[in-house]
Order: structure tokens, then sequence, then C-alpha cells
């Protein structure tokens, strides 16, 4: 019943485990050890990958978005609308509907992921850009900044927190939902648990190893990303009024 | 290469799938929507009142802001996957696994729409000699509840458009035949998705058709779409 | 461009004189011009307030020097230039402007906000850190402020780092919109205090836009009263617009009580004393007392003189009735 008829089989049988494996106890330290090296890492290496490209690509393309946005009101509703839209799309059905265009690759999944993370930064980015106070920006231009300097000196260091807030939700949202490219591709972390669960009886080591490592990352990647913006925010951080 | 021939195909014949088969999907449709409502009604119940009277008290923000980490950093596959060793193969798994990926936005959004209410506005009414339950009630609520609405609608479409990946745990639903491509081949998984995708839009639409309905007059115009980024995964 | 000669103290350089001819403009839409036809010359080194009503122009006519908001016609001068002639960034280089809310760049240190327009002119590193000292000092502040972030200084303190960054680049002309009304009154008052006190100092030329008559008189060495739509109803000295004020509006405007507002205008140090000896009757007070307070001294405490001293000396006496005569 494998979707995957012909992937290449990566955890071994169960005759051949060890007592612990064998027994199907909850959790077994020795099967994470001995097959570290040929399943968890490289899927989580994987995932990072996927991870990592997403929010990149995402990041390329929103970012210049929300500058014409900034610029040229008119293009945001409908940005808004459209991104709204698409955000409502089942990450399974999105990847799908890919698939008769580009196959089972990675450009399929990392369509849909781009998609996704264009979604949750360019209202961010917009929103930040937005966020300079009136009064800084009147006394910016009475003082004799072009335009451009107000954008690089004042809006856009300004945008900073809203921007790296942004980035924080689309790296979590992006790990999280590339388990799903399991059903698609044998990547990321999504596929031992997917490998997993297809066995009649699921091996719930493997569910757990790699799901724990899924939440891990996602939640060590919030974390990173939260200190980011303490660390660019300095003015933010010690205020009195 | 991308918009060939062949590739119209295809979604002609998802189409055509769609056209042939409607009672089978609007029975699989059922199914989903029969798991997610209960989902839903599970986080309802179980969030809703915490999130509630944790922001009434100002109490408890550490939990809010835990909820939401973890409402976005929890793979759905994940919570499947782990419930269904809990808890065995079926209906009640999948329930409970969608409850708590639900929990999430609501808890969050609760908590939040109360704990936001203007202090001012909630002194003023203290002042004027209103008790707790009557503030609650006829000031910190409906001030509350497009935040709160919000919420509820994310939950609601994030649980319906992850119910289609608890097919691999036994959830049915339209998922079965979008994971199941060896019977239902290609038109089979496609025309599920754009069922699927249908769905959740169905489901987004209605929901905040009801959000409007039901935010004072004084409040419309607030969120409804533009609150994207507290959106969580699916 | 040629300069007056006036030079400031405190290393400024010259001010610049301003000419408004026959500018006006109006509003798309609307009947009533938010200016019409004004004229007005301030010579270089004055610090001339635009005083007035809400919708009376002033901060329109303030904007219109800078080119934040353009005039339809007529023309705006500095030294004999028209403010179109230069390109309008350079232009604002050269134009100290400071607004109610400040505008203090959030994300940028006291000492970074101070030295912007500097750096946009390319400064070098040593020249920028030690003007900002000499400004921190010149407005009352610390030089350990400089590292300090907006959010953490008070209203009244933003307001002087407001001006200090107004004065960084050393412009002949300083625009000021309502720089204080976002203060409480006491900060308001210390504040007004050190401003006029630092004009004297460095006299650059000024225009500061009020709706309080009390800081127009206080601190102006000429008032232009506007009114509605703009119309310049009078231009003149404090004292003179107290004196003979032009017309019912600007009697109301500056209030019933205009003759003890004059008395206050002065000291006992500008006046001739009778003489008198040490032994004369009365309270002592310093030759810096202002002439109202001077009175009023009188009407508390029913004496009909008062003893004007300077630090031990007796300079001589001042009688009730001379009060009047004054005026």
């Amino acid at each position: 019943m494998s979707v995957l008829a012909g992937a290449p089989v990566v955890i071994p049988n169960f005759g051949q485990g060890s007592a612990c494996v064998t027994g199907d106890h909850a959790f077994c330290w020795d099967w994470v050890s001995e097959h570290w090296g040929d399943t968890l890492q490289p899927a989580l290496v994987q995932h990072i990958e996927l991870t990592a490209i997403a929010v990149g690509i995402g990041f390329a393309l929103a970012f210049p978005l929300a500058l014409l946005a900034h610029r040229y009101r008119r293009i945001e509703h409908p940005v808004g609308v459209v991104s709204a839209l698409l955000y409502t799309i089942p990450s399974l059905a999105l990847f799908q509907l890919l698939v008769p265009f580009t196959g089972l690759t990675w450009t399929t999944v990392e369509i849909a992921l781009v998609s996704y993370t264009l979604v949750i930064l360019f209202p961010n980015i917009v929103t930040g850009l937005d966020g300079a106070p009136d009064d800084v920006l009147e006394a910016a231009r009475g003082m004799g900044l072009t335009p451009m300097q107000v954008l690089t000196r004042v809006e856009l260091p300004l945008a900073v927190p809203a921007i790296v807030g942004g980035l924080r939700i689309a790296v979590v949202s992006t790990v999280t939902i590339a388990t799903i490219a399991a059903f698609l591709l044998p990547d990321g972390l999504g596929y031992p648990i997917f490998l997993a669960l297809k066995e009649p009886t699921p091996f719930k080591t493997e569910i757990y190893a790699a799901g724990g490592l899924a939440v891990a990352l996602a939640i060590g990647c919030d974390l990173l990303l939260q200190a980011l913006r303490r660390a660019l925010v300095p003015w933010a951080s010690r205020g009195l009024a | 290469m991308l918009f060939d021939t062949a590739n119209l195909h295809t979604f002609a014949a998802a189409l055509r799938f769609i056209g042939d088969h409607p009672g089978f999907l609007a029975q699989k449709a059922l199914e989903q929507l029969e798991l997610s409502g209960a989902a839903l009604g599970i986080a309802l119940a179980v969030a809703l009142p915490v999130g509630l009277a944790l922001g009434h008290f100002h109490r408890g923000s550490g939990l809010a802001i835990a909820a939401s980490i973890v409402g976005r950093g929890l793979p759905s596959l994940v919570l499947i996957a782990a419930f269904l060793t809990l808890l065995g193969i079926g209906f009640v798994n999948n329930m409970v696994a969608l409850a708590v990926l639900g929990s999430g936005p609501i808890l969050t959004n609760s908590y939040d729409s109360v704990e936001r209410v203007d202090k001012d506005v909630v002194e003023a009414a203290r002042g004027m000699g209103m008790t707790r339950p009557q503030i609650l009630r006829r000031i910190e609520l409906p001030l509350a509840i497009p935040l709160l609405f919000t919420g509820i609608r994310i939950s609601a479409v994030t649980i319906v458009a992850t119910a289609p990946i608890a097919a691999i745990a036994g959830g049915g639903g339209l998922g079965d035949v979008i994971v199941n491509q060896a019977s239902y081949r290609l038109s089979g998984v496609l025309g599920a998705s754009l069922c699927v995708m249908a769905l959740s839009a169905l489901v987004f639409v209605a929901l905040a058709g009801l959000q409007i309905g039901v935010t004072p007059r004084g409040l419309r115009g607030t969120t409804v779409i533009s609150d994207l980024p507290r959106k969580e995964q699916q | 461009m040629c300069r007056d000669q006036k030079h400031g103290g405190a290393g400024m350089s010259a001010a610049a004189e301003i000419v408004f001819d026959h500018v006006t403009k109006r509003y798309a839409g609307r009947n009533a011009a938010a200016l019409d036809d004004l004229s007005l010359e301030i010579p270089a080194g004055t610090f001339c307030v635009l005083v007035g009503p809400s919708g009376g122009g002033k901060t329109t006519a303030l904007k219109m020097v800078n080119r934040l908001i353009p005039f339809d016609s007529g023309d705006i001068r500095i030294d004999g230039r028209s403010v179109r002639d230069l390109p309008v960034t350079e232009l604002r280089r050269g134009i100290g402007y400071v607004i109610q809310q400040v505008g203090l760049f959030p994300h940028l240190t006291v000492g970074e906000n101070i030295s912007t327009v500097p750096r946009l002119l390319g400064w070098g590193r040593q020249q920028m850190g030690a003007r900002t000292l000499e400004l921190l000092d010149l407005v009352g502040l610390e030089p350990d402020d400089a590292k300090r972030y907006p959010a953490q200084l008070s209203g009244g303190q933003r307001q002087r780092v407001g001006l200090a960054r107004a004065l960084a680049a050393d412009p002949p002309v300083l625009l000021m919109d309502e720089p204080f009304g976002a203060l409480d009154p006491i900060t308001r008052l210390r504040l007004q205090t050190e401003l006029h006190r630092l004009h004297r100092e460095v006299e650059k030329t000024v225009i500061f836009v009020t709706h309080d008559v009390d800081e127009a008189i206080q601190m102006g060495d000429r008032i232009a009263i506007l009114r509605e739509g703009g119309v310049l109803v009078q231009y003149d000295t404090p004292d003179a617009i107290l004196a003979h004020p032009a017309d019912e509006f600007v009697a109301k405007f500056v209030g019933e009580d205009r003759a003890l507002r004059r008395l206050a205008l002065r000291t006992l140090a500008d006046v001739t004393l009778k003489p008198g000896s040490p032994s004369e009757p009365g309270d002592r007070v310093s030759k810096d007392t202002t002439i109202r307070n001077a009175v009023s001294l009188m009407l508390e405490t029913r004496t009909e003189q008062v003893v004007v001293v300077d630090g031990e000396t007796v300079l001589g006496v001042f009688r009730l009735d001379e009060a009047g005569e004054i005026l």
C-alpha cells in the first residue's frame, strides 16, 4: 500500500533488531544511536536544507514585493487577498497539485514551501516598513534626507524587528510543513515517520526520534530568531518612556 | 513544458474524476468534516475557557506564549503519528491529535483577545460598579470578539486542512484518496486534492462571514483577513 | 550668497535674512486660501514668532521655507536667494527644523541623532564627535547622554536633543513648529527661558510658530500675528503690539491685560529712578525685577514705593504712580 513503491527501505526489518526493537518498547536508544548516521542525521540535514532554500527564496521574493507595495499602495490589497487564499490551501493538496507540472522532485516541494513563506513574510515586511512614526519621517524629510535615504536610514532599520519576527514565524512554519514532503519524497524528517507508519505495527522509536528532532529543530529555530531579534534591536530593550 | 497538453489532460481527468464520483467524494468530505468538527469541538471546550480565564485575570502569559510556539512548531505528521502509537488506529487518535493541533491558536488568541482589552475601559467599567462577570460579559467579550474569532477561524481551517494527513493513521476523509495513488491514480489524487482545497476555502469563507456577523458594529473593519502573521502550520 | 555681517557666539556662523514676497497658497477644492498674499521681512538674526489661532496658516508659512509645503505664487528668499533655486535636499540640510513631537530616530543614539546632517554632509568622525559634545553642552545635557537612546529620555530632554540636532550643521536659519507644545508647563517654561538665552548667544534667524500668545511675547524679537486665511494682521515688536494693537482681533488675542504684560517686558534696571537714600522706606528689590512684579509687590503690601538695589548698592526709588507713565 505504499505510495512510494520502489523507494529504498531505510529502516531494518524488525526481525533483525535488538530485543528492545522486537519487543516494541516505547523508546529504544540503541536503535537511535545505531541509525543516527544512516537515517536520522541525513533526514535532519535534508530538512534543514529544504527549509533554508524555501525561506531564502521566499525572502528574496517577498522583500522586493514588499518594497513595491510600500511605495505603490495599490498593490498591497490584492497581494494580501491572494496570500490569504493561498494559505488556506492544505499543504498536501498543494504538493499534489504541483506534481503534474514539476513531478516528484524537490522543485515541487520547494514551490509550495516558498509560496507559504512568501505569504507569511510579505505582510510582515510591509507592516514593518509602515511602522516608522509619522513625526520621525517628517523630521527626516525636513532635515534634508532624500527619499532613498529615508528608506535606508530610517524606515528599514525600524522595520527590522517586524522582519525578523516574520522570519521567525516563516522558518518555524516551514520546518513543520516540510515534514509533509515525505508524502512525495524520501527526504526530510517526515520520511522516517512516514515509513514507520507504513509498517503493520508502527515503529514507535523511529516516530518519536524523528518527530522529536523535528520539534526540536522548530523550537530551536524559534529561540534562535528571538535572540537574533533582541540582538538587532538595542533601542527597544532598554526603554523607559 | 509546464503547461503542455499532458498536464491539461491530467487536470481534465481530475475534474472528470470529481464528476464521476460525486457521492463518494461527498461522503469522504463529510467524514473529514466530522473528524474536524469533533476535533474543533474538543479544542474549543478545553482551550477557550482556559484562554479566556487566564486573559481576564492577566495571568499565565507564559502558557499562552508556549501554546503559540507549540502550535507553530509541532508538525502535524508528528502529532498524528505520536497519537497513533498511543491510541491506536481509527477515529479517536486522530480526533485527539487534531484537537491538540487546533488548541494552540484558540488558546493564544482567546488569551490575547481578553488580555489586550484596553485597561482603561475595564477600569472605567469597574469604577461604574460592574461586577467581574458583568465586565467579562458586557465589556471584555464583545471587545475580544475580532481576535477571538480569528483564532477560532485559524484553528478550524488548520484542522480541516490537516485532516487529509490523518488518513495514513486511519482518519478517513478525502485524505484516504490522496495518499492512495495506487488505487485511485493521479486523477483521483488530484481530484481529491482539489476537493480538499475547496473544502478548506469554504470553511474559511463561512467562518469569516460568521465572524463579520458576530462582530459588534463599532469594531467592524478590524482583523479579518489581515492578521496573517499569526497563522499556524497545516 | 552674501551674508549679513552679524556673527553669533558659541562657534556659530552668520544668520540669514528671510523674505516672504507675496506668497500665496491655495488648497484645491477650498474657497479660502491657506495663505493669501503674505509678505514679511525677517532681518538676519531675528527671533520671529508666527502666532495666531489654529488654521491661521502659520505652520503652512513655516513649512514653505524648507519647501515641505509648496507655495503657489510669490517667492521666499533666504539672503536674497529664492528657496526654489536650490535642490530641495540641499536647501533642507542648510536649515534647522524642529517639530513638536521632535521625531528623534528611535533606533539611533542621541549622539547619532545629533550628527545626522553632518554625516549627510560628509563630516569627519572627529569633527562630528567634537560638535556633538559642544551642542550637548549648549542645550544643557551631559556628555554621557550621547550614548543613550531616545526611549530613555524625558520629553524635555528629547526636545533639547531635537534642538541640538537642528543646530548640528550650523545652519543660518532655524524653523521651529510649536516645539514646546507637548511639554508640561514647568518644562516648557524652562526650555523657553533657555532658548531665549541661547538665541542671545547664537543669534541665528529663527522662525518660531506657536498659538500661545504668552510664549510669543516672551520669546520674540518680532511677532507676526496671522489670522484665518493666513492674513498678516500685525508685525512688530512685542511691546509695540501690546501698546498699539492694530485692530479688535489683535486686542482680543493679546488679552485685556496687555498693559500689565507690557510692564512684564521691562525690568527696574531700564527705568530712570528717583534718587533715594538708604534710609528710604519700602521693600528692597533687585534691579532685575520686572516692573510688573514690583507693582504686584506694592499692591500686595500696600506700600507706595520700593527701593531698587544692585546687590548692596541702593540705586534709587521706584514709586507706584510712576508705573502708569512708563506705558
